[in-house]
């Protein structure tokens, strides 16, 4: 599924809805350059799960557990390590069996000892905008597209 | 009272031996130092938040520096949070097992709370109450405090801390990552009337900061630019300009609004972007035009570092508190949760 959404607030708004269609336990993979808005896709999904607060980047942190009402929510930025290794310093392996969902940018960098994604999704610039490209990759991941599946046309 | 702090709450490991009478008897980073043949020769960096390595050697690399025995420290005090749970442990577990083993009281720091005391540790130290703001690349908030224990958010970064924003903008001219302080050196040979940034949520109430729109911004102008503009060095020093006056005058504003709003006089700077050369002199001029003070700790004392986590666990050695052997790192810890002094 491909879409393009032209402003920060498309992005939110599209975040909220993909936010109906996840439960847990669900993983999906944010890739994209700085600044492509993995953060701010995640801070539309925690908005649509009903997370009221600030939805800090967690390139520093490295993760940020957020408990919700609906479900656990774990929203990494692996961006800063090193080897996949480090991912013992956050407490991974503690997270792994839980039921939660998993929200990772920059997975390329814990490649190997990270969960398997359910849904990939790829963010590009695009003229002022930002175009989005989603993978399913196991059934789960096809079931959550499914849900949204009719929303570019709803954007139109 | 000699206290042995350690910190290794995130990226950096740090050691330092603070004394209530005499001050700070020494203090060492990991990356600044060299560990030597007689600790198994020099470490190879497997990672860079390898703690486990680093902690012991540093233990007794201060100690050398010190002149000091072991059986001198009278306390140890360990960052307990909030951090990297798997980093935390590793101080932790260190500081509460060699306090048992020397039979001196223990106490867990919170990592923030030695950020804002660690001016304290200069001359001369601003006196209580004070207005803190803490910026780095992990944070951007400013804190009222009145006293060890007693502080008050005013306002925080609702996305990017300040230092993420100058790091990933240097990455997005090319620089290599984090490149803040290379992005404020391209800066000093920028004209700064070619580009005007945003200052974000500077135009409504507020100490709130946001400055993750900066990247794209920083992006958006740039791609314009070098689709017409023959000179790609020029224009990326002049967006680097741009964005680091744009930074500046956000924190500048905030600082002073949140001493309007408070009424103190002085201020304090603490984390890496405090050491931002163009933002201590425009905060220095705009406080001092409100009748007001500034501080900073020493560049060193800016970003992670040991004697922050010793002076604070001293202060509250002193009062009494005390860790019990069961000890609890906390990955997350709200400033709001200490207890006062």
């Amino acid at each position: 599924m491909e879409l393009w959404l032209p402003t920060e607030e498309a992005q939110i708004a599209f975040g909220e809805q993909l936010a109906c269609a996840l439960k847990p336990p669900c993983v999906i993979f944010l890739e994209g350059d700085l600044g492509t808005g993995k953060t701010t896709l995640a801070r539309g999904i925690l908005r649509g799960l009903g997370h009221q607060g600030a939805v800090r980047s967690p390139t520093y942190t490295l993760i940020e557990p957020y408990e919700l009402a609906r479900a656990h929510l774990y929203h990494f930025d692996l961006y800063r390590l090193d080897d996949p290794e480090e991912l013992e310093y956050l407490g991974l392996r503690d997270l792994l069996g839980r039921e939660a969902i998993w929200l990772l940018e920059w997975p390329e960098r814990g490649a190997g000892l990270l969960p398997k994604a359910d849904l990939l999704i790829r963010m590009f610039y695009q003229a002022e905008g930002r175009s989005l490209s989603l993978t399913p990759v196991t059934s789960r991941g096809e079931t959550i597209l499914a849900e949204i599946g009719d929303y570019p046309s709803r954007q139109a | 009272m000699r206290v042995l702090g350690i910190e290794t709450s995130c990226d950096e490991t740090g050691v330092a031996i603070y004394d209530d009478r005499a001050g700070l008897l020494a203090h060492a980073v990991y990356s600044q130092v060299e560990i030597h043949a007689e600790y198994g020769g020099v470490v190879p960096e497997l990672a860079s938040r390898d703690h486990v390595r680093k902690t012991l050697p540093l233990i007794r690399q201060v100690l050398e520096d010190a002149g000091l025995a072991r059986a001198s420290i009278d306390g140890v005090a360990f960052t307990a949070g909030p951090g990297l749970i798997g980093a935390l442990l590793v101080g932790s577990a260190l500081g509460r097992s060699l306090a048992w083993a020397w039979k001196v009281p223990a106490i867990g720091v919170h990592h923030m709370e030695g950020h804002l005391l660690a001016p304290l540790i200069e001359t001369p130290a601003p006196e209580f109450p004070f207005v803190a703001l803490l910026v780095s690349g992990g944070h951007t908030q400013l804190v009222d405090v009145i006293g060890i224990g007693r502080y008050r958010i005013l306002g925080e970064s609702l996305d990017d801390a300040a230092g993420e924003a100058f790091d990933k903008t240097a990455k997005i001219l090319g620089l290599p990552y984090p490149g803040g302080p290379e992005l404020a050196r391209l800066a000093e040979s920028g004209d700064p009337k070619r580009f005007r940034f945003p200052r974000p949520m500077t135009d409504r109430p507020g100490l709130d900061f946001s400055f993750s729109g900066l990247k794209t911004f920083t992006l958006n102008t740039l791609n314009k630019e070098l689709a017409v503009s023959e000179d790609s060095q020029r224009t990326k020093a002049d967006i680097a300009r741009a964005f680091e006056e744009a930074v500046v005058d956000t924190l500048v504003i905030k600082c002073r609004r949140a001493l309007r709003e408070t009424g103190r006089r002085r201020l304090i700077l603490a984390g890496g972007v405090s050491a931002n050369r163009r933002l201590r002199e425009r905060m220095d001029a705009a406080i001092a035009a409100e009748g007001g003070e500034t501080y900073y700790p020493r560049p060193m004392f800016c970003t992670d570092n040991g004697a922050m986590i010793a002076f604070a666990g001293c202060q509250r050695l002193l009062a009494g508190q005390t860790e019990p052997l069961a000890f609890h790192p906390r990955a997350r810890w709200p400033m709001g949760e200490l207890p006062p002094v």
